[in-house]
């Protein structure tokens, strides 16, 4: 048994709240200064260098990057190994609540969703999954509503073609247009339950997006290709004033799924795509 | 590159066509989703609004807490089309221009036509820069809404580009909101 004190919890996760909304996250940024590099359109260029200036002031300045410091997910692996002297849940949130207050970030959690009230920093939506070892690993992201809003679920036959869960995919995005402030990360979940689906499109979007993209070696890897080419000839663009760069990346994660189903989620994040992760 | 004043005079918004870039320099009314419901519930039932729109420009807008030292937190535009309900009834009222982020629907630009207002768009997700631009920062009304109150700034050489002109020309191909596609039967 590995005791990990709830103190120490809570001041990883307020690091990390601080972390991920005032220091764009590399490989996000490396993916916006190389769609600056490429992209030919005139207005598109500009809007891109505006976007990596901004990451930079906010990283020098200690703002964050986005007004909208998003609601925060908080993902937890716990190793089987471990034990909490203390509320784990209860401190996460307090760990938010510290973050948010001392990295001047923004209030935007309320208590109901029908009544609405005064807005506070928690409570953070919390995942949790038990795996081997005597490590903690706290992933924290902040999701901006602007992108979250224009999530959407898809419930395919099974017999579905693939060019109809492709159709559904950019429809996604082709409605989300400029609202979600591309250049987009799209992160795609198939299989599961819905609910499951909906968790794997989130976590897709917490894989690093590589400079280097090696040749597909699998189905799900050319299709996250094949995606990523259609959704940039959409030419939406930055801030959709049109461009090559309306995506950066599709991430797509997938899971075994029931005999008569095929669940299909969608999730885009802007280009402010912050998430920052400690191992304890 | 223009340079223009807030408030705006008519012959000034008259002069604005869609794509201008343009730095405004003067004062901007923050006021996102629940306040202008507040305002429009203010509106229906005959009451004064907290603050008075004819002339006025309102940003789409709620800031992070002001960091020690600074004169805002990161201040970026808001999506634009969820103000779209309301904006006809500010417009009629006397808003002349509002900044935001996105497409608005046929009714917002049918109303910035027949009140010839303008609808501008600012860096989407650039917060922080934007910061830089703000000189003075003070919450005026609907204090008890947090970052969605109505903030008074006072703004120097603030980006824009002008996404809807006073003659109903919009940068983006028009949006068609679920009443408007009733309408057509659609």
């Amino acid at each position: 048994m590995r005791v990990i004190s709830a103190n120490k919890i809570r001041d990883v996760v307020s690091d990390l709240c601080i972390r991920a909304n005032w220091v764009l996250r590399r490989d996000v940024l490396r993916a916006l200064k190389a769609a600056y590099i490429k992209e030919t359109n005139k207005r598109a260029k500009e809007i891109l260098g505006a976007i990596v200036k901004n990451a930079q002031i906010a990283n020098k300045e200690k703002l964050a990057i986005c007004q909208d410091t998003g609601l925060p997910c908080v993902f937890i692996e716990m190793g089987q190994e471990v034990k909490v002297a203390g509320d784990l849940k209860q401190t996460i949130n307090k760990g938010v609540e510290l973050g948010y207050k001392r990295g001047s970030l923004r209030n935007s959690i309320i208590s109901d969703p029908l009544s609405r009230g005064k807005s506070k920093y928690t409570p953070a939506v919390i995942h949790i999954d038990i795996i081997k070892g005597d490590k903690l690993k706290i992933t924290v992201l902040p999701k901006g509503f602007g992108c979250e809003n224009k999530t959407q679920l898809k419930m395919f036959k099974p017999t579905a073609k693939i060019e109809e869960i492709k159709k559904f995919i950019i429809e996604t995005v082709k409605s989300a247009g400029p609202d979600a402030c591309p250049p987009y990360v799209v992160g795609v979940g198939i299989g599961g339950t819905a609910d499951y689906a909906c968790l794997l499109a989130k976590k897709a979007l917490l894989r690093k997006i590589l400079f280097h993209v090696p040749r597909p070696t699998s189905h799900v890897f050319r299709l996250e290709q094949d995606l990523l080419r259609e959704i940039n000839r959409l030419n939406i663009g930055p801030m959709g004033l049109g461009g090559e760069t309306t995506a950066l990346v599709v991430n797509i994660k997938t899971y075994p799924t029931h005999i008569a189903g095929l669940p299909v989620c969608v999730n885009i994040s802007c280009h402010a795509l912050r998430s920052a992760t400690s191992v304890l | 590159m223009k340079i223009i004043k807030a408030p705006l005079e008519e012959k000034e918004i008259e002069g604005l066509k869609i794509g201008d870039e343009v730095l405004i320099s003067g004062v901007l009314y923050t006021a996102r989703d629940q306040a202008h419901k507040r305002m429009l519930e203010a509106l229906r039932q005959g009451r004064k609004l907290p603050v008075d729109l004819r002339g006025k420009i309102i940003y789409y807008c709620g800031p992070t807490k002001t960091p020690r030292g600074k004169t805002i937190g990161s201040c970026g535009p808001t999506t634009s089309s969820r103000m779209d309900e309301f904006t006809p009834t500010l417009l009629k009222a006397g808003l002349k221009g509002m900044i935001g982020k996105g497409a608005r629907s046929k009714e917002v630009i049918a109303a910035i036509k027949k009140y010839k207002a303008v609808y501008f768009l600012t860096y989407a997700g650039c917060g922080a820069m934007l910061s830089k631009y703000v000189k003075k920062t003070m919450p005026i009304a609907y204090r008890d809404l947090g970052p969605e109150a109505i903030y008074k700034l006072e703004v120097k050489d603030f980006p824009l580009i002008v996404g809807i002109d006073s003659r109903g020309n919009s940068i983006y191909a028009v949006r068609d909101t679920p009443y408007a596609k009733r309408k057509r039967g659609v």
